[in-house]
């Protein structure tokens, strides 16, 4: 069936965005919590407020996009997924009503105190919801998801623990690589050097979680692990490539080129999960044939797929290209 | 002791998740719907106030900054907010989203795009302050304004298709032969979505009124703040007395389609003809009528209001059976909160409208009408809160009417309790951390602060440091 592959592959790139543009906002959490006291804090956490304030929601709302799509084409194995991971999505639920309202509070808070406990609940939870939304990810990629397993919690297997590790180290790296080019472009050397460390360092950290995550998904993870070194190899060989050379230009000082290398190592590392699980939608247990949802509906989704990339895509441009440029128009 | 107190606690909690999970979706709802009128209302207000500030008013142009401000705040708690409702649909209620996921989703999926689209162009708007070409910045503001207006529609559509499904057929008990476009396009769709479009206009510019009549009663009468009560009264006093216009016909129509919904707002037990309508009083359930009520002295009013026909016949709950009645009393108090405050609010803007014709402002002379300006907001939220409840409660016990019964789309997990109770502390902190944030934004204006620095910017650590 082509409808449903299509309305999948709309689905897993809505996926893949978000890992990229909201792990980038969700990564700045550790870095502003390791920024240090009120005073010497100061120049990474106003970083952080001017580099996520125009753009966090505009980002957050890929998640959104995922969810509707996911029950609207797959109401079926959405209900099994909601049902099996119910825990593990009420943190994230928590996690995205903390560092949204603790962001936008803060910058306006009445008191330096307030300020310092919303910029704590801010950077808290960025830090835990991308961690369980991993778990979510490990539960339903190692096929435990629609399985029926009762003497296990799915969503703290050795998959899934993996999962919450990798996506809370990327992104803190995609964070750091994206603030590092942000300080330097605004001319402060000495952040811009401290933030490319913190770069170095979190990007070797998730490398080597990457590489011992290997065997743990040969053994935990057969039909995943199948597909990454088969049909998803050729994204994984990308990312790994892509991801050492930002490290050399991180190294280097070329920050542009690394923000860019960046992001392809993270968006291939999520495409290439999503070929190396095909056609399952979870894992061992639901293909995405079988769990499709009505043929006029999966034409529907794809006619507003159609509308949202006419009417999104130039919009997040102009947004994106404010951000980047700071002036528009003068 | 530990494992008494547990044994007597967990079946308390395993026994049924239909009442925590009813009731955490009426607080997620009902606090983000009042965001959600923000969202919708506030771009109007402010494109008003831009336009008039780039036309060379610069307390307007003052006014549509801090604005803007306030909305980038609201639009925050907003979004989170929207995207737990999302992540309830599925994890309190499988069974509705597993049968009807592929016939309402194309909607969702439509406000999805909305939203998105407001999203984007809110970050933009409010980013551009300085950074944007003075004369084109003010535009940013109608993307919001049309995708705010196809949001509330989208979200109506699937609302209204709870009210009135259709687009499906069930064959052996599966929803089969799915058309998603006429599941939008539904018999109720129209109605609501102006009913509710009327009420985010009504919410967000009441509430800016009430603000602002507070400060004008406290002594600052400043141009800032007549423009504050100005400009939104203007939008309250064009779509509040419409209001009970759309009321009315989304009220003949439950008639048609909801006939139990409308015997439970007039506590009607039996199908009567020449039905009265009383005011106040309370349902008798062993009785079967309205006790202690006032009826109105025109004979038939409530047949006519239905029907168009003092004669007319109203079914009552009895005609259907005792499992299928939805509980009257909150229906019925809802709905007369709901009718009285927006008459009220009616009466009270084509007032100020009449006066306005008459000699303009003169009313910001008059310390009861601002006395009831600055009521406006409270009731402007009671009564969209209740007509809310009115429709909601009035479907019971069906979540999709005549088809699936709450009870069987609601989630066996045993964590309702746990999750209805934290998230309303949440919700309470939230909103009360919000409050105290634009409380502490409107001090430093009123200061004299014209941008407001991060807490973590250099003036506010120096102060802290000296």
């Amino acid at each position: 069936m082509l409808t449903d592959d299509a309305v999948a592959a709309v689905m897993f790139a809505a996926v893949t965005l978000y890992a990229v543009f909201a792990g980038a906002d969700f990564g700045t959490g550790l870095w502003d919590l390791l920024a240090g006291g009120a005073k010497k804090g100061a120049p990474t956490r106003r970083l952080i407020d001017k580099a996520l304030g125009p753009v966090w929601e505009a980002n957050h709302v890929w998640l959104i996009f995922v969810i509707v799509l996911l029950w609207s084409g797959f109401p079926r194995p959405f209900a099994t997924i909601m049902r099996e991971l119910a825990i593990p999505f009420w943190l994230v639920g928590l996690g995205i009503v903390l560092r949204g309202s603790g962001f936008a509070f803060r910058k306006f808070a009445p008191t330096l105190q307030a300020a310092r406990l919303a910029g704590i609940v801010f950077a808290g939870s960025s830090l835990f919801t991308p961690f369980f939304l991993g778990t979510i990810a490990g539960a339903i990629a190692s096929g435990r998801v629609g399985a029926g397993i009762e003497d296990e919690v799915i969503w703290l297997s050795p998959t899934s623990i993996l999962g919450g590790l990798l996506a809370t180290g990327t992104c803190s790296f995609l964070a750091a690589v994206f603030l590092t080019e942000e300080a330097e472009r605004l001319g402060d050397s000495e952040l811009t050097e401290d933030l490319r460390k913190k770069s170095l360092i979190s990007g070797s950290v998730t490398g080597v979680i990457s590489l011992l995550g290997v065997s743990v998904l040969a053994s935990d993870a057969p039909t995943l692990f199948d597909g990454l070194t088969g049909r998803g190899a050729p994204e994984i060989l990308i990312a790994a490539v892509a991801g050492s050379f930002t490290m050399i230009m991180l190294a280097q000082g070329y920050t542009r080129r690394a923000r860019l290398s960046a992001v392809i190592a993270v968006a291939t590392v999520v495409i290439g999960w999503g070929f190396a699980q095909y056609p399952w939608l979870l894992v061992d247990n639901v293909t995405i044939a079988d769990g499709a949802g009505h043929p006029a509906t999966l034409t529907a989704l794809l006619i507003a797929s159609g509308i949202a990339a006419v009417v999104i895509t130039p919009a997040l441009i102009l947004l994106y290209r404010l951000v980047d440029t700071d002036q528009l128009g003068h | 002791m530990l494992a008494q107190l547990t044994e007597g606690f967990v079946p308390l909690l395993a026994q049924d998740a239909l009442l925590p999970a009813r009731n955490q979706m009426a607080i997620s709802l009902g606090a983000h719907i009042i965001l959600a009128c923000f969202g919708v209302s506030m771009p109007a207000m402010l494109f008003v106030l831009h336009r008039k500030g780039v036309k060379g008013d610069a307390d307007a142009l003052e006014l549509a900054k801090r604005w803007s401000k306030v909305s980038a705040v609201l639009f925050a708690i907003g979004a989170v907010s929207g995207t737990i409702l999302a992540f309830e649909l599925g994890l309190l209620w499988p069974g509705l989203m597993e049968q009807f996921g592929d016939v309402v989703g194309l909607a969702f999926t439509l406000e999805g795009i909305s939203f998105f689209v407001e999203a984007i162009f809110l970050g933009i708007y409010v980013y551009g302050w300085g950074r944007l070409p003075t004369k084109t910045h003010q535009f940013l503001l109608l993307p919001m304004i049309i995708s705010g207006m196809t949001g509330t529609f989208f979200v109506m559509s699937v609302n209204s298709w709870m009210n009135a499904p259709t687009g499906f057929d069930i064959v052996n008990g599966q929803v089969v032969n799915i058309n998603p476009w006429a599941a939008i396009f539904n018999d109720a769709v129209f109605l609501q979505y102006l009913h509710m479009l009327l009420a985010a206009y009504m919410v967000a510019a009441f509430t800016m009124v009430s603000v602002y009549s507070v400060g004008w009663l406290r002594g600052k009468r400043d141009r800032l703040h007549r423009l504050g009560i100005l400009v939104p009264l203007t939008f309250a006093a064009i779509v509040t007395p419409i209001q009970p216009i759309v009321g009315h016909f989304a009220g003949q129509a439950i008639a048609d389609r909801q006939p139990i919904k409308l015997a439970a707002i007039e506590g009607l037990s039996e199908t009567e003809s020449r039905v009265p309508i009383i005011v106040g009083g309370f349902f008798d359930e062993e009785e079967g009528e309205v006790v202690a009520g006032v009826e109105v002295p025109i004979p038939g009013l409530g047949s006519f209001l239905a029907q168009n026909s003092f004669n007319a016949e109203i079914i009552g709950l009895n005609d259907v059976p005792e499992d299928e009645q939805p509980p009257v009393n909150i229906v019925r108090y809802s709905f007369q909160i709901m009718v009285g405050i927006g008459t009220g609010l009616a009466m009270l803007v084509t007032y100020a409208g009449f006066r306005w014709f008459r000699d303009k402002d003169s009313f910001l002379e008059n310390k009861w009408m601002l006395r009831a300006f600055a009521l406006t907001g409270a009731g402007a939220i009671i009564a969209m809160e209740t007509g809310w409840i009115t429709t909601e409660v009035g479907r019971q016990p069906w979540v999709v009417h005549g088809i699936l019964r709450t009870e069987d789309a609601v989630t066996d997990g045993n964590w309702v309790w746990f999750t209805f109770i934290g998230l309303t502390i949440i919700y309470v902190g939230m909103f009360a951390a919000g409050f105290g944030v634009l409380r502490s934004m409107s001090k430093r204006w009123a200061a004299g602060e014209k941008d407001l620095e991060s807490p973590y910017g250099p003036a506010r650590i120096q102060e802290l440091v000296a």
